[in-house]
């Protein structure tokens, strides 16, 4: 498969994939997180556990450097973070709430626009960044839907649209918000699948996610947010009721007991 | 009088010839651009910088500079303010927006009214179509296509800031930057426009023609084609019925855009109001046929 990994060999391959360290990031006087570190192996998908508020896109926020961190640092398969980024290292995925689906552009036009890091002034698509969104959307086997409109595609599709940006991109940090808020359950099965070989190949998935009963399936390890990391382990342990409590309040605990 | 001398007539005066150059050129530059205002919801903003160069406009005259470099200083600074207050106090952006341009719009009024000079308050706000000298004209020419390149060159990358501009922060782009270029290109496009239709109505020429493409087409690559296409036609069928209706110009020219847009909103085969229903009876008189 032609996959465009566009070598990047400056992170040495024994770099974690990612590493935060006391992280703290205020909003005016909101504290949004507060002393947050976290190291994230090659390979390994991790699930991002919180309630709304508790920091989840303000940690996707910073890993990207769209929000200025106060104090701590990101590093990024071995890179601080901006080098990383011009290295197109991470692919994120947008909340669905986040994107406007009436927007006139294709899948494929969507797909290529994880090729525009690596293109000219104006962005002219050559041969390689073809076949990286071709190869791409047959990864995510959207190829057939590829001149559909974004907006008019299922919410499990449009989801796989974007990882599909991502792996045209040549992403090896993939971030995914919310991925499974309004995706019916065959939808993320097979996005669960495709995360998981994606993982297989190496690649690393941090991904948040309010399905906690998905969750055993899709990570190897879970993270429990509020505001600073209250747990980071198995998805097993971060799920027992009362670990949950912790970060959620009692109402949930009894659902997640169910 | 046949159809042919009808047209042709208005083209026999330079100063009608000069006012199609004009016209032709800031709609085509403001249909262009307007496809991103639409997408984004930057409407508010292409009217406040239209009338926010107002000022910039008088003290040019005033100074004897070009119209354009006093426009353009004051069209970018209206930016600038606008994004200061916004962030640097607890005022939402449309209010930002507001309170900035009917201010800045309040000085150019005050300063027309208390500078004594030959400068027409009607001619600023609702253009002098018929008063392009030729100086007007090579300026309007010259940023036309200046704005109209830079439009065209970097429309990956403003469509991409409209779409996701977390991702294109993602990638190492820079979204701020991108952001700033589109409203100074704004900036740029008004002071294009204002010859033609005036300060008051310049944001109907930044708004209709892309709110009219985008009701025709899912493809922003089309959209793109579409928008300035029907700017250009609107002005010349504006311009010409100005002419045999002896009416002002830039209005007319407005009119013809905002009639285009309610047949298209009526009628365009996926997103018209009735348009859509004709579209679906139709296949479904296919459908029942072919079973």
């Amino acid at each position: 498969m032609t996959f465009t990994r566009t070598g990047h060999a400056a992170g040495a391959a024994s770099d974690p994939a990612l590493v935060v360290r006391g992280l703290t990031v205020h909003y005016g006087d909101v504290l949004a997180l507060d002393d947050v570190s976290i190291t994230l192996q090659r390979g390994t998908i991790c699930g991002l556990v919180g309630m709304n508020g508790s920091g989840k896109s303000t940690l996707f926020k910073a890993i990207m450097g769209s929000v200025k961190p106060d104090r701590g640092t990101v590093t990024i398969e071995g890179l601080p973070p901006k080098r990383a980024r011009k290295r197109g290292i991470v692919g994120y995925v947008p909340q669905s709430e986040d994107v406007d689906w009436s927007f006139p552009l294709s899948v494929y036009d969507v797909v290529m626009m994880g090729r525009y890091g690596f293109q000219n002034f104006t962005r002219h698509p050559r041969h390689a960044d073809r076949e990286a969104v071709a190869a791409a959307l047959d990864r995510v086997e959207l190829s057939d839907l590829a001149g559909r409109r974004i907006g008019a595609l299922s919410g499990g599709q449009r989801k796989r649209a974007f990882v599909a940006r991502g792996l045209a991109q040549g992403a090896e940090v993939l971030l995914l918000d919310e991925p499974f808020a309004g995706v019916d359950r065959r939808s993320e099965a097979t996005i669960t699948e495709l995360l998981r070989e994606l993982a297989a190949d190496g690649r690393t998935v941090l991904v948040s996610s309010h399905d906690l009963e998905g969750l055993p399936r899709l990570a190897d390890e879970a993270i429990l947010l509020l505001r600073r990391v209250l747990m980071h382990s198995t998805p097993d342990e971060v799920l027992r009721p009362e670990n949950l409590a912790r970060a959620f309040g009692f109402d949930l605990t009894g659902r997640a007991g169910e | 009088m046949p159809l042919v001398d009808l047209l042709l007539e208005p083209l026999s005066y330079d100063f009608m010839q000069r006012a199609f150059l004009v016209t032709v050129t800031a709609a085509i530059v403001c249909g262009v651009l307007s496809c991103w205002l639409v997408l984004i919801g930057w409407s508010l903003m292409g009217d406040a910088v239209s009338h926010a160069v107002l000022p910039g406009v008088v003290l040019a005259y005033l100074l004897g500079t070009p119209f354009a470099v006093g426009a353009l200083v004051f069209g970018v600074a209206a930016v600038a303010l606008i994004g200061l207050v916004r962030s640097t106090s607890r005022v939402k952006e449309d209010a930002a927006i507001g309170v900035v341009f009917t201010t800045l719009f309040a000085l150019g009024i005050v300063l027309i009214s208390v500078v004594p000079s030959q400068t027409d308050l009607g001619h600023i706000l609702f253009g002098n179509l018929l008063g392009v000298s030729v100086a007007d004209l090579a300026q309007v020419l010259g940023l036309g296509v200046v704005t109209l390149a830079i439009l065209v060159l970097k429309r990956r990358d403003l469509t991409l800031y409209a779409f996701d501009p977390t991702h294109a922060n993602a990638i190492g782009l820079n979204p701020k930057a991108l952001g700033a270029l589109l409203l100074g290109l704004l900036a740029l496009t008004v002071v294009v426009a204002l010859q033609a239709v005036g300060v008051v109505l310049v944001v109907a020429m930044l708004i209709i023609p892309g709110a009219t493409a985008y009701l025709l087409t899912d493809r922003f690559a089309r959209m793109l084609v579409i928008s300035p296409i029907i700017a250009a036609a609107c002005s010349i069928v504006g311009i010409y019925l100005s002419y045999y209706l002896d009416a002002a110009s830039g209005g007319m020219v407005v009119l013809t855009m905002g009639a285009v847009f309610t047949l298209v909103y009526l009628f365009a085969p996926q997103h018209g109001v009735i348009g859509r229903r004709l579209t679906t009876a139709a296949r479904r008189r296919q459908v029942t046929a072919n079973v």
